[in-house]
């Protein structure tokens, strides 16, 4: 990394050669190189924001090179940081509403598992995700305390925008862009700095196609997508582009998408599953659920064997309920 | 008092996560006001008053509302520090992208909402990009990939930034936030002799004052002409 005046006396060809993201950060600030190929930065910026230009962008030549050294930074951070594998994630307990403590030990969530989430409207449920989110140590309402791989947190999941913990799908989420799928998804991908773009795109469109009851072109605009398109859609992309380790579900609606698949899509994906659900067929399919009252943990319970025999009459029912509907969208008769 | 300035354009959530922050704050036994100012009319003064915050309301009318707010800062200051506050947050609608409230030292916080659009951060202008804290709202209702692009514009316009996600509706981030805001050393019983973090937008012309005609010879002052690009293009053509 160098200082100030060394990036000041860069020749501009050069900067945007070692450091290609420069252009779209200059960009997003209205300004182009173009025209200025053998001169410094510092030469260039300074002639591009004379006073009036200045004035009408609202940027200060200073600022704005203090700034474009700190993106340098952000970035070659996002760029270099060997990702860290989350393998494990452990709630230690706190209090509920009351100030009682909680009724667990420590709940271990490992990758390739799905913890489900039950309990009323306003028993918590949001806090234990926001705790989750913002790895509480002792410094939340709760008192909860999270471990990442057994240890105490890095500071940099609070605070670092380019690496989350948390990533949620939920059913009130919808595409809001006006945008074809497959742009959609190349605008995500250059965001997150992948390099196989094509193939990225192509490979999110197929896994999305296979979850979706009905299939869609990569040139349908996201918005006309139905919902269960939209929901196989939004869960291939976290899937696959997403960084954050762990994954929250807030339902998934019961039409045009196979739920079995769509979570073992998020599991091969090494994802951790949090899943806030009141759907049986959905809560059976996690290993455990934590059931919330008043605010706190009130009882973690593992899957029976017994409800395990209850999810394959659901799912028979389920397989169903779908062929029906396929026969109904095909115009056939109902058998 | 601790002072903090909060801005953003219209109906971003400035008030939803101003009143799910200070909730957060209830258990600190920490007393927070707040000064509304925006331009036309608010109803929002009603809305801190119902939970029981101290709230002042400023409105600009027809003058330009930054600079509306920046004439009366040290008038709400002298009054959060009558009132013993803790703390006092000024809300105000960045009404024009070029929109530049923020002062230096003064903890400064942009609300920019998920559903304003991607190329949105492109468009702010101090208004964002010095910000000390970008907050995001709603959230909840676009999906993960459009936050994850949003909130990447967002630090690319401002890589300094602190960038966090709340739920206005839910308040889910707003104790997190609430923990960034109040530092016990900062005290500040006057702005007297601060500076802006960057000029306001300028405003000096013949409109100003009250001109309502249309035409050049009714414009004085510091005005500015748009640039007309095809006419220029067609006059390289001819040449």
């Amino acid at each position: 990394m160098f200082s100030i005046n060394e990036l000041k006396s860069q020749k501009t060809t050069q900067l945007l050669e070692t450091y290609p993201f420069v252009e779209d950060f200059l960009s997003n600030n209205n300004i182009s190189l173009k025209g200025y190929e053998n001169r410094t930065v510092g030469e260039s910026l300074n002639d591009i924001l004379d006073e009036e230009t200045k004035e009408d962008l609202g940027i200060d030549t200073e600022i704005l090179i203090q700034q474009l050294q700190k993106h340098i930074e952000n970035m070659l951070a996002f760029l270099g940081a060997a990702e860290t594998k989350v393998e494990t994630l452990t709630i230690l307990p706190g209090t509920d509403k009351s100030g009682n403590p909680e009724k667990f030990k420590e709940l271990v969530i490992s990758k390739n598992e799905i913890i489900c989430i039950v309990g009323p409207t306003g028993s918590g449920k949001s806090r234990l995700l926001a705790d989750i989110e913002w790895v509480a140590n002792r410094d939340t309402p709760t008192h909860r305390k999270i471990l990442i791989n057994g240890k105490d947190a890095d500071k940099k999941w609070r605070f670092a925008s380019s690496e989350k913990l948390v990533a949620q799908l939920s059913q009130n989420m919808n595409f809001v862009m006006d945008l074809p799928v497959n742009e959609f998804i190349q605008l995500h991908a250059e965001s997150r700095m992948v390099t196989n773009i094509t193939e990225t795109v192509d490979h999110i469109m197929d896994v999305a196609n296979d979850l979706a009851g009905e299939k869609f072109q990569p040139d349908t605009a996201i918005t006309s997508l139905s919902g269960g398109q939209s929901r196989a859609l939004m869960i291939a992309d976290t899937a696959i582009l997403s960084k954050s380790p762990v994954v929250l579900i807030d339902e998934i609606e019961n039409a045009g998408i196979d739920r079995k698949k769509a979570l073992d899509i998020l599991l091969s994906e090494n994802k951790l599953v949090l899943m806030s659900t009141h759907d049986p067929t959905l809560a059976l399919m996690g290993q455990k659920r934590i059931v919330i009252k008043n605010g706190g943990i009130h009882k973690v319970i593992t899957t029976t064997e017994q409800e395990k025999n209850i999810l394959g009459e659901l799912e028979t029912l389920d397989k169903r309920y779908h062929t029906l509907r396929t026969q109904l969208r095909q115009g056939d008769i109902l058998l | 008092m601790n002072f903090i300035t909060v801005s953003g354009p219209p109906s971003s959530g400035k008030t939803a996560v101003i009143v799910k922050t200070i909730d957060a704050f209830k258990d600190r036994q920490l007393s927070v006001g707040v000064a509304k100012f925006d331009c036309l009319s608010t109803e929002d003064d009603k809305i801190y008053e119902k939970i029981g915050i101290p709230v002042q309301k400023g409105l600009s009318g027809t003058l330009c509302p930054d600079h509306y707010f920046i004439s009366n800062v040290e008038e709400i200051v002298q009054w959060g520090i009558k009132s013993n506050l803790d703390i006092l947050i000024s809300e105000s609608a960045g009404l024009c992208n070029r929109c530049s409230p923020y002062i230096k030292d003064i903890l400064a916080i942009c609300v920019v909402d998920n559903l304003s659009g991607i190329n949105t951060p492109k468009k702010i202008g101090p208004m964002l990009k010095m910000a000390d804290i970008v907050v995001i709202t709603k959230g909840d209702i676009v999906s993960q990939a459009e936050r994850e692009v949003f909130a990447s514009r967002v630090q690319a316009v401002n890589p300094s930034a602190t960038v966090m996600h709340i739920n206005g509706l839910t308040g889910q981030g707003a104790f997190e936030l609430s923990t960034l805001l109040y530092d016990e050393k900062q005290n500040h019983d006057t702005l007297i002799n601060k500076e802006l973090r960057f000029p306001m937008p300028a405003a000096l012309c013949s409109y100003c004052l009250g001109e309502t005609r249309i035409g050049e010879s009714y414009q004085m002052g510091n005005v500015k002409k748009i640039k007309i690009k095809e006419l220029e293009e067609k006059k390289k053509c001819s040449l």
